[in-house]
């Protein structure tokens, strides 16, 4: 089983440092298993590199997806800080 | 001992240990490693320290350049915990036995390449970051000292190859006495930060980091140019001799701290000064300034990952206008593109950037940008003297468009309820000899004129000034220049509008005598010259200057002019 949810990237210069940091820090306190897919291109969100790896742009759907004990939680508690970064919705 | 000349950037003597910012060298061998174990400690280790350091700096830039300057080592503190990083490094040291250095630099360039290889401008830029942050790692792994400048604890001076606008915002005045780069002239960067921080420097020394030692003792006479390595007690003697006799001087230019700037023959011009940051009017009112000439708004935009909010600059200009009280505020708007890059907006890379897509022209195409910023100005308006420059403007086009851009935010705060200043001044800047040569047009539209001679002089000229071969032509008394000044100046007169200058020149002792003579009515310079040009102005008179006029504009050459006015001023 796996928890996921589809965001819209909003923010004008797409997925930068700034919030990419403070993604990768939120995915980090989880124990599940978090991924962010992009383009075809699945990356661990708990990564900073693989993150900005992808180079998410304005205007991107990303896909974000956790699987393990605390899964549903971890997808609610990523979407939160997208949504309050002003990154996506 | 030995004697290095270079360009004098930044007035003052310091005497400290040299400090080398300059890459540590991290070469290294492959190594065979049977203890695989105790090596993924020794990186483990290594990790740490660097984690440590990072965290140290991340706590000195909080508190010397804010919170949103401090964010980008929250990004390297993290590479340095990412699993995608260390899981590949710590498996390549158990299975093919090799040392963590070997290690660290396969895995490490491997994700430099590609992040290289993107296409995204910023993307690119990343790869220096994690470039950065390995090379931190490989020191420690290394036992060699990696130089950071917000590391630095005890008084010493800078030597590095140039210094970048963000090495020298994290420069610390409390324990950075001064410094000295190979590059660089009076108009560059680091030259210019120097003053606006008041340390000595001299630049463009060509060979100091080959010739300075970690922990020489130098001297730096950012008076006269010149840099002394390991200097004798005698040298230390005169110039600690030297140094107090500048001290002494500032004290008696103090004097005139509070007092009008006004010629022997009673009259009044303005001095006032050319800053980037809220913090740098400190300066001004230390040193009797009597406004703000030139804010550059650049640094708002400069060294972060996505651009100003309005609230932001509302902040800034906000705090900038009330510091200054009722004094005049010139904000010039956005010069940003050419070589000025800003990586989140990802422009195009340019064969020629100084005649190319920049400043107001950017500002026109990108309007949400420059929208942006007239709104925060607009609002921050009401809390003193605001007035607005456009920089770049070739064609009176250009400024009506700017300025309808204007009226519209205007017109739309107004409908939202905010109380915007209904007297703001809008000018522009003189540094397209276009502009200059049609100035009597101009002046019919704009309520002022500021002519920026570090640009106007490299456009009339045809002359990179950060080009070395060609940086003779970068002649600020040429006749052309004042030909030039002086046809804005009447220009403005003519119309009724005041004309100011705000480039290196208008600070230079040999151009305030032939500026005031053209009747020049404000002067905008580093904070730490206006009190020497205050002091040589009250001794000079303005209606005598005015009679070399003629004489000035039909000369040939920049020397006949600075010999005629060395002559006529005693200099």
């Amino acid at each position: 089983m796996s928890a996921e949810k589809t965001i819209t990237i909003t923010d004008s210069t797409g997925v930068h440092a700034r919030p990419a940091t403070v993604l990768v820090n939120k995915a980090g306190s989880f124990a599940s298993d978090v991924t962010v897919e992009y383009s075809g291109k699945s990356v661990n969100l708990k990564s900073i590199m693989g993150v900005m790896s992808l180079g998410i742009p304005k205007d991107a759907e990303i896909k974000v997806v956790a699987s393990g004990s605390d899964e549903e939680e971890a997808i609610e508690a990523i979407y939160e800080v997208i949504k309050k970064e002003g990154l996506g919705e | 001992m030995s004697n290095i000349s270079g360009i004098a950037a930044s007035s003052g003597i310091a005497i400290a240990k040299a400090y080398k910012l300059a890459a540590p060298d991290l070469s290294f061998d492959k190594k065979k490693v049977e203890d695989v174990e105790s090596e993924v400690k020794r990186l483990s280790q290594a990790l740490e320290t660097s984690k440590e350091e990072l965290e140290k700096i991340k706590s000195n830039a909080r508190k010397t350049l804010g919170d949103e300057h401090a964010e980008i080592f929250s990004a390297h503190l993290l590479v340095l915990s990412d699993p995608e990083l260390i899981n590949p490094i710590e498996d390549k040291i158990k299975t093919d036995n090799v040392n963590a250095e070997f290690a660290l630099n396969e895995t490490a360039t491997m994700f430099i390449d590609m992040f290289k290889a993107m296409e995204n401008e910023y993307m690119r830029e990343r790869a220096a970051d994690i470039q950065d942050v390995t090379k931190r790692v490989m020191a420690h792994l290394l036992n060699v000292t990696f130089p950071d400048p917000a590391l630095i604890d005890e008084e010493v001076i800078i030597i590095a190859e140039d210094l970048t606008p963000s090495d020298t915002a994290q420069l610390n005045k409390q324990f950075v006495k001064g410094f000295t780069t190979n590059i660089g002239g009076r108009t560059s960067h680091s030259a210019i930060m120097a003053r606006s921080l008041e340390i000595p420097a001299v630049v463009g020394t060509k060979t100091i980091t080959s010739d300075a030692k970690e922990g020489d003792v130098v001297i730096i006479d950012g008076i006269d140019g010149v840099v002394i390595l390991n200097p004798s007690d005698e040298e230390i003697a005169t110039y600690k001799q030297k140094q107090a006799d500048f001290e002494k001087q500032k004290q008696i230019w103090a004097q005139l701290k509070d007092e009008p700037t006004v010629s022997s023959d009673g009259e009044h011009v303005e001095l006032v000064a050319n800053i980037g940051t809220p913090d740098d009017v400190a300066g001004i009112i230390n040193n009797g300034g009597e406004g703000v000439g030139l804010y550059r708004t650049e640094f708002l935009y400069m060294g972060k990952s996505e651009l100003p909010t309005e609230d932001e600059q509302f902040e800034a200009y906000s705090s900038v206008l009330e510091q200054m009280g009722d004094k005049p505020v010139v904000v010039r708007t956005l010069d940003i593109g050419g070589d000025k890059e800003l990586s989140y907006l990802d422009l195009p890379k340019e064969m020629n950037p100084f005649l190319g897509f920049r400043a107001i022209r950017l500002c026109l195409e990108r309007d949400d940008i420059f929208r942006t910023q007239l709104r925060a100005l607009l609002r921050a308006s009401t809390y003193g003297n605001l007035k607005i420059m456009f920089p770049m403007i070739a064609t009176l086009n250009e400024f009506r468009q700017a300025k309808v851009l204007l009226e519209e935010e205007k017109a739309k705060l107004k409908n939202e309820g905010v109380t915007v200043s209904e007297d703001i001044e809008v000018g522009i800047m003189v540094e397209i000899p276009s502009t200059a040569v049609i100035a009597r047009q101009f002046a019919k539209e704009v309520d002022f004129f500021s002519i920026g001679t570090n640009d106007l002089i490299q456009y009339t000229m045809a002359a990179d000034r950060m080009n070395e071969h060609v940086s003779y032509l970068y002649q600020p008394y040429h006749p052309a220049i004042l030909n030039l000044v002086n046809n804005v100046i009447e220009a403005a007169h003519a119309e009724g509008k005041w004309a100011g200058m705000c480039g290196e020149m208008a600070g230079d002792s040999i151009a305030i005598p032939i500026l005031l003579g053209l009747g020049l009515d404000e002067f905008s310079m580093s904070a730490t010259s206006i009190l020497p040009a205050r002091t040589q102005i009250k001794d000079l008179s303005k209606k005598e200057l005015a009679t070399f006029k003629d004489e000035l504009l039909s000369m040939g050459t920049a020397d006949e002019v600075e010999a005629f006015v060395r002559e006529k001023t005693n200099q």
